[in-house]
This record gives C-alpha cells, sequence and structure tokens, in this order.
C-alpha cells in the first residue's frame, strides 16, 4: 500500500494482454497525489481471474514524461492499480 | 480497418471512421443475436438506453459549479467527495457503474484540462456524451504533451508560468473541472451563473 505524497515510480513492464498503464507513463518517476479507494483490477478481469486492487492518483512532471525542454509549469496525472507501481529508487 | 486503403496514407479521420463503423456492425449484430435467442426485446433495449442517457445531461456539471460558487461549504464537499456531493443537489448516480467522479478546481495558480489517453473516458453522467473532438486521437495524444498548444486552439492562451494539469482519466475515475468564477457575477442567481457555464469549461477547454 502507498499512502499521499509517497515517491513511486511506474514499472517497465509489455503485457501481452488488457492493461491500464499507458506506454506514455512506463518506468516513470512521480508521487501519490491520492488514494481512490479499492477497485477491481482490470487487467485481472480481462484475464478472467478478478481481484481488487487499490488504485492512487500519480502525479508527474512533463519533464520526467517528454525530457528537460517540456514546459516546467505542465504537470500529468494518471490513475493508477498498485501493481503498475514500485516504490522510487 | 477496411483494408482498402493504400498502406502509406495518413488519414486518421478516416480511421476513425472506419472504427465506429466496425463498432455500429458488432453493436447490430450483438443485438440481433439476442433478439434471435429471445434474450432480449427491441423494446427493452430502446428503454434501458432512455434511461440511462435521460438524466445524463450537461445541465447537472452546470448546476454543480454554479453551486460550488455560490456555497463554499458545497465547494469543499464536492472536491473531496464529488460523486456525494452531487446528490445533494438531486443528482442521483446510483444507477451508473462504480465509477467515482471528482472535480477539480481551476485556481489562479492552476488550470487543469481532461482527457482520457486510452479511451474516451468522460463523466458522462454529469456532461452527457461527450463532444466528437474528446474521442479524437488528435486530441487524446496532443493534450497530454501540449497541452498549452492544444488549448490554444481552443481560443484559450494560458499566461506563462501558470501550472497547467492534465488528468488522464486511465482507469475508475471520471472528472469534472470547476471552473474559476467569472469576476462580475456576483449578483447572479444559481440559474444564471450556471448559465455561464460550458461543457468545455468543465473538460478544461475553455475558462468557463
Amino acid at each position: 500500500m502507498f499512502a499521499s505524497g509517497d515517491r513511486v515510480r511506474t514499472r517497465v513492464m509489455n503485457p501481452d494482454g488488457h492493461t491500464r498503464l499507458p506506454v506514455y507513463l512506463r518506468g516513470r518517476p512521480g508521487s501519490i497525489v491520492y488514494c481512490a479507494g479499492v477497485f477491481p483490477f482490470s487487467d485481472a478481469v480481462v484475464a478472467g481471474r478478478p481481484v481488487d486492487e487499490p488504485l492512487y492518483t500519480v502525479l508527474f512532471a512533463a519533464r520526467d514524461l517528454w525530457g528537460a525542454d517540456a514546459d516546467a509549469a505542465q504537470t500529468l496525472t494518471a490513475d493508477l492499480y498498485e501493481s503498475y507501481l514500485e516504490q522510487a529508487p | 480497418m477496411s483494408g482498402t486503403h493504400s498502406p502509406d496514407h495518413d488519414h486518421d479521420h478516416e480511421h476513425d471512421h472506419d472504427a465506429s463503423a466496425t463498432i455500429s456492425n458488432r453493436v447490430k449484430a450483438l443485438v440481433a443475436t439476442l433478439e434471435r435467442k429471445g434474450l432480449v426485446t427491441e423494446a427493452q433495449i430502446d428503454a434501458t438506453v432512455t434511461s440511462f442517457l435521460s438524466g445524463a445531461q450537461p445541465a447537472n456539471g452546470f448546476r454543480a459549479v454554479a453551486q460550488a460558487w455560490l456555497d463554499p461549504g458545497f465547494k469543499s464537499r464536492l472536491l473531496a467527495d464529488a460523486t456525494s456531493a452531487v446528490g445533494e443537489l438531486g443528482i442521483d448516480l446510483s444507477h451508473w457503474a462504480p465509477v467515482k467522479i471528482r472535480a477539480v478546481e481551476n485556481t489562479p495558480e492552476r488550470h487543469n484540462v481532461i482527457v482520457c489517453t486510452l479511451c474516451s473516458c468522460y463523466p458522462l453522467s454529469l456532461l452527457g456524451p461527450s463532444p466528437s473532438w474528446y474521442k479524437s486521437e488528435a486530441y487524446r495524444s496532443r493534450v497530454v504533451r501540449d497541452p498549452r498548444g492544444v488549448l490554444a486552439e481552443f481560443g484559450l492562451q494560458l499566461p506563462a508560468g501558470k501550472e497547467v494539469r492534465v488528468w488522464d482519466s486511465t482507469s475508475e475515475l471520471r472528472y469534472i473541472v470547476v471552473p474559476e468564477r467569472p469576476a462580475g457575477t456576483a449578483d447572479l442567481s444559481a440559474d444564471q451563473l450556471a448559465a455561464l457555464v460550458t461543457t468545455n469549461g468543465l473538460i478544461g477547454t475553455a475558462l468557463v
């Protein structure tokens, strides 16, 4: 489980099946800004093995997604299941 | 895809039409099969769609924003738990899938804009069916990389240095933006305030 304020990194993964972790958000550092609750984990539901997982809103700086020339005043959030996240190194 | 296009064309708009046609054909085939097997009737499907969409009006979102402008207590509750707060306005979301609505507030320091890069997730219950551009590949792919540029194309020029935050609704949450209350509206009623709000304002592609 993560808490608001935790620094995380999205996993690098390329599953054969369904996932809600967009490619542009793989392997990126961010921080938890909201704990949304527990929901059916879509990847597992689609695979026919439903489990529930915590879902978090994760905040990213645009420069961590697009590089040093991105706007410093630009940020992005995405709602990501716990399986997509690891503690920031 | 139809496979009739030349392999080197880059006309994305055509692809969108092809994708819609494919889904439309699949839905027709599915409905025909369900009817043939006696599992549903056309009348049942029509009644379900009608009841599903009858409560889904952008007026819901406009009212919620107007109330937030008028009542700081309601605004706090809306920002903390929008799904419950809109219930105070008589907007019943209980027949919707268990998605959670989150309201995010524009401030002098930050402008918010909503997208779903993976598909077309949208707060249908509060905003009605989404505009076609919201579902376009152009909007979905560009607004995450260059939100200022995309917003400028909508006629919204944000001051340099003001944070722009893109909310990519990748999962169970659906977002609405609570715009800043326009200046000079102190004397307006709730209905008059609600009339100022637009769908684009609640997506974040307009100021209000």
